[in-house]
């Protein structure tokens, strides 16, 4: 029996993942632990002695989830980057890939897949040195690792869409520092988006990156609207899709001409 | 005398070193708008934490004062902005010039020297993020969190820290055998920006945690601004810029030899 | 100038126990072109950037414009123009801000080096690329830029390093014709190569380098002379034949004979008549050609190898 072909796309990403695992495990548990503790704890114990609750949550329990999610898009955000543009430009692996039966649309949904699924374990990752600090209350968490798999494919999926119609890497620390960075800072990861001025907390609805700390924090903290999830699905998804519209055709454009 | 002007080539507009910044200059011509978008960085980190989590903090106690979260916060990433800027020059920016580009090995076929070029992309560094500080520092002005005469020193203290890191991260660099490696530029970025007394006060930390912050690099910088912000000035304060000065020039020294034997050996 | 443009005595160079460059001794005369010929790996390379004082000799002497690349590095490098292996053009700028650039790198004034990158693009003929990025510039027009901006400070002394390898012929040529001028207008050219064609074009003189020494020193024409016959007649072999067995029956046709993996090279002053004989012997060849000795055969006679393996 053969392997579906996007399956061996996850194959060799997972390959060179493999070797690479120095950095990462200081990315995947260390990072983490330091950003919970200073935000978390340092942070929150100020928050706490002021404000007490966020939201009717312990400032721990509110910014995990927040911190889980957003990492898990801002990796998927740069892998979509970088990465995409080496293997069409630079490095040309993709070339390669696409020489064999595999062809550009699989190449491109193994690659979403794959960066989905290295979120989710950073996300596991996340979540365990969360669950060991005590800032994931309720048993649901476990899916706060769904949530960012599809938070990061919902990123993923638009971004490598651009990226490989790119000629330079140029526009890439733009959308770094203009984009991914304040959604970041602004998605209710820090402070709920109730507290944006009014005029700016419309944006935060748009932010998929919001849906995506929404979904995380309903899931950790066990307190959940069954509509609002729905909604916040529905929109991780709407992204996925629209992203892949454009990104199989893009990808069948840059490397199939 | 002499001495202090070759490491400070600013000092002196027609010295070789400034053709590297020419030269930055001209790449960056082109694509300005990445240069312009490093204004925004600390900007959003203020407006976000400063601000958005600073509603939740409420007002704190700094040497006597008690001062809104977000004053409290503003020094502490103006030192971040510093600190992250001159890396980025430094480190990743320079490696792909030496390393890929071979930008350098075309620079040293001309009089210039391999001291020159690590003197000239520090300048550069240097005068970016002096740049990018002064902007941030009239945003704090607009906030009201400039609370002290003495925060007229906060840019050239932004600099200093910029040169601290820029030196270290030049020198780091010339160590790095592939792109592998500026894993542990950020192993080493992530812990001091978090935990360099940015976002909370140094006695927040448990004991044993708060000697080592104080022997930490960005801590230096961070209580640099703050205290020149603020207006709480003590004697020590000489101490710390002394730490930065000292990270810098030893850092130049060594990224100028490492330089010569890595591209003219 | 009085004296030569360079000379080394003893020049060496080592990294660490390999000895890239063993001693050598030259000397370059103003106005000369000179070529250093070899295999990948001789020496050439290092040598070149000892003269271009990017890298410290570790032994002997060595003047470069009279001057010692050790205390002058500065003052030399200012009067020479480099032409490296690799392409190092600046690839974050345009064409015309790489002349600009490396104009001011040698602190010229930007009035003056605006006059130079006009006629300098004009004279590799670039002039309608000048805003364009380096990146998309075929290798060949990388390769006049890089003269180009080697030429920004009027240099004495050129220092070219396998200036045509991976080039077409359409490319070579033309940069050949640029360099003949250079020459012409009484630039010094120091070129490496591992072409035959190359040295003998471009050269008036050259050395041999192998294994780190020079093996050799002349004009092209003076190191065949001195060294080879005037006609080489190449018998290739059958595909199943035993090239030491034919080199055995071959010996008797001429002065001396070498054995390469398919043919055998037979060198004789009357390459016709020889290779008549060779047919009337009734030898079993594919096929059997006659030319001139070249310094190809040179170098295959003093070392026992070929250039390009």
């Amino acid at each position: 029996m053969s392997t579906p072909p996007l399956l061996r796309v996850v194959e060799r990403e997972a390959l060179v993942y493999a070797r690479l695992w120095r950095g990462l495990a200081f990315s995947t548990f260390v990072q983490p632990a330091l950003y919970l503790a200073a935000m978390g704890i340092g942070l929150g114990g100020m928050v706490s002695a002021h404000s007490g609750r966020v939201d009717g949550l312990a400032y721990l329990d509110f910014v995990a989830p927040g911190l889980l999610v957003a990492s898990a898009m801002q990796l998927a955000a740069s892998e979509s980057m970088w990465p995409v543009l080496g293997g069409a430009k630079w490095m040309r692996q993709f070339h390669g890939v696409v020489a064999t039966p595999i062809g550009p649309g699989e190449l491109f949904g193994g690659f979403v897949l794959w960066t989905a699924l290295r979120s989710m374990l950073g996300a596991a990752a996340f979540l365990l040195v969360a669950a060991l600090l005590g800032a994931v209350p309720s048993a649901w968490g476990i899916l706060a690792v769904l949530a960012a798999g599809l938070c990061a494919a919902a990123f993923c999926a638009p971004i490598t869409a651009f990226s490989i119609s790119q000629d330079s890497d140029l526009s890439f620390p733009l959308i770094m520092r203009l984009g991914v960075l304040p959604l970041f800072l602004f998605s209710g990861t820090f402070f709920p988006v109730s507290q944006l001025p009014s005029g700016l907390r419309p944006f935060a609805v748009l932010s998929p990156l919001w849906h995506g700390v929404e979904l995380g924090r309903a899931a950790t903290t066990g307190r959940f609207d069954f509509a609002a999830v729905v909604v916040h699905v529905a929109v991780l998804v709407a992204c996925i899709g629209v992203g892949a519209t454009f990104g199989v055709r893009a990808f069948a454009r840059r490397l199939s001409a | 005398m002499t001495s202090t002007l070759r490491i400070l080539p600013f000092l002196r507009p027609r010295h070789r070193p400034w053709r590297l910044v020419e030269r930055n200059i001209l790449a960056y011509r082109r694509i300005w708008y990445i240069f312009l978008s490093g204004f925004v960085e600390p900007l959003f980190f203020l407006l976000s934490i400063g601000i958005g989590v600073g509603k939740l903090v409420g007002d704190l106690d700094v040497g006597g004062h008690l001062v809104p979260y977000r004053t409290f916060v503003a020094p502490g990433l103006l030192a971040i902005a510093a600190m992250n800027g001159s890396l980025l020059d430094t480190t990743f920016n320079f490696f792909v010039k030496m390393k890929y580009a071979h930008t350098y090995d075309g620079v040293l076929a001309t009089p210039l020297s391999p001291r020159d070029v690590a003197t000239g992309e520090i300048t550069w560094a240097l005068l970016r993020g002096a740049a990018y500080s002064a902007a941030f520092l009239f945003t704090m002005l607009a906030f009201g969190d400039l609370r002290s005469g003495w925060s007229l020193l906060a840019l050239p203290g932004a600099v200093l820290i910029g040169f601290g890191f820029a030196g270290i991260g030049l020198a780091a660099t010339t160590f790095m055998r592939s792109f592998v490696d500026f894993d542990y530029v950020n192993m080493a970025m992530i812990p001091l920006f978090l935990f360099s007394a940015t976002f909370f006060p140094l006695v927040r930390y448990p004991a044993g945690l708060q000697a080592v912050v104080r022997f930490t690099p960005l801590y230096q910088g961070v209580v640099l601004e703050r205290s020149l912000v603020i207006g709480d000035l003590h004697p020590t304060l000489l101490l710390h810029a002394a730490y930065l000065a000292a990270m810098g020039l030893i850092g130049l020294r060594v990224a100028a030899r490492r330089i010569g034997l890595l591209l003219q050996p | 100038m009085n004296g030569p443009m360079i000379e080394a005595r003893a020049l060496t160079k080592r990294f660490g126990p390999f000895v890239a460059v063993d001693g050598i001794d030259f000397r370059i005369e103003p106005g000369e072109a000179f070529g250093f010929l070899g295999p990948n790996g001789a020496g050439k390379t290092s040598t070149m950037r000892m003269i271009g004082c990017v890298s410290p000799r570790s032994g002997g002497v060595l003047r470069v414009l009279g001057l010692d690349p050790t205390d002058d590095g500065p003052e030399i490098r200012a009067r020479v123009g480099v032409v490296p292996q690799e392409d190092n053009l600046d690839t974050e700028l345009t064409v015309w801000d790489n002349l600009m650039i490396y104009g001011r790198y040698f602190d010229l004034p930007r009035r003056e080096i605006r006059e130079r990158a006009t006629e300098l693009l004009e004279f590799v003929q670039l002039s309608d690329r000048r805003s364009s990025r380096v990146d998309p510039l075929s290798g060949g027009m990388k390769r006049r830029l890089t003269i180009a901006r080697s030429l920004i400070n009027r240099p004495e002394l050129l220092l070219l390093d396998e200036p045509t390898t991976g080039l077409d012929p359409q490319a070579r040529h033309l940069l050949w014709d640029r360099l003949y001028r250079l020459k012409r207008s009484g630039v010094t050219l120091v070129l490496t190569t591992h072409y035959m064609d190359e040295a003998e074009q471009l050269c008036d003189r050259l050395v041999i380098m192998d294994n780190a020494q020079i093996v050799a020193e002349g004009s092209p024409r003076q190191l065949i002379v001195d060294n080879v016959t005037r006609e080489v007649v190449e018998v290739r072999l059958a595909i199943d034949a035993d090239p030491a067995a034919e080199v055995a029956k071959l010996k008797r046709f001429g002065d001396r004979v070498e054995a390469l993996a398919d043919r055998v090279l037979v060198y004789t002053d009357d390459g016709d008549a020889t290779a008549g004989e060779v047919a009337s012997d009734g030898f079993d060849a594919a096929s059997v050609l006659v030319r001139r000795a070249s310094l190809e055969d040179v170098f295959l006679i003093l070392t026992g190898r070929t250039l390009e393996d």
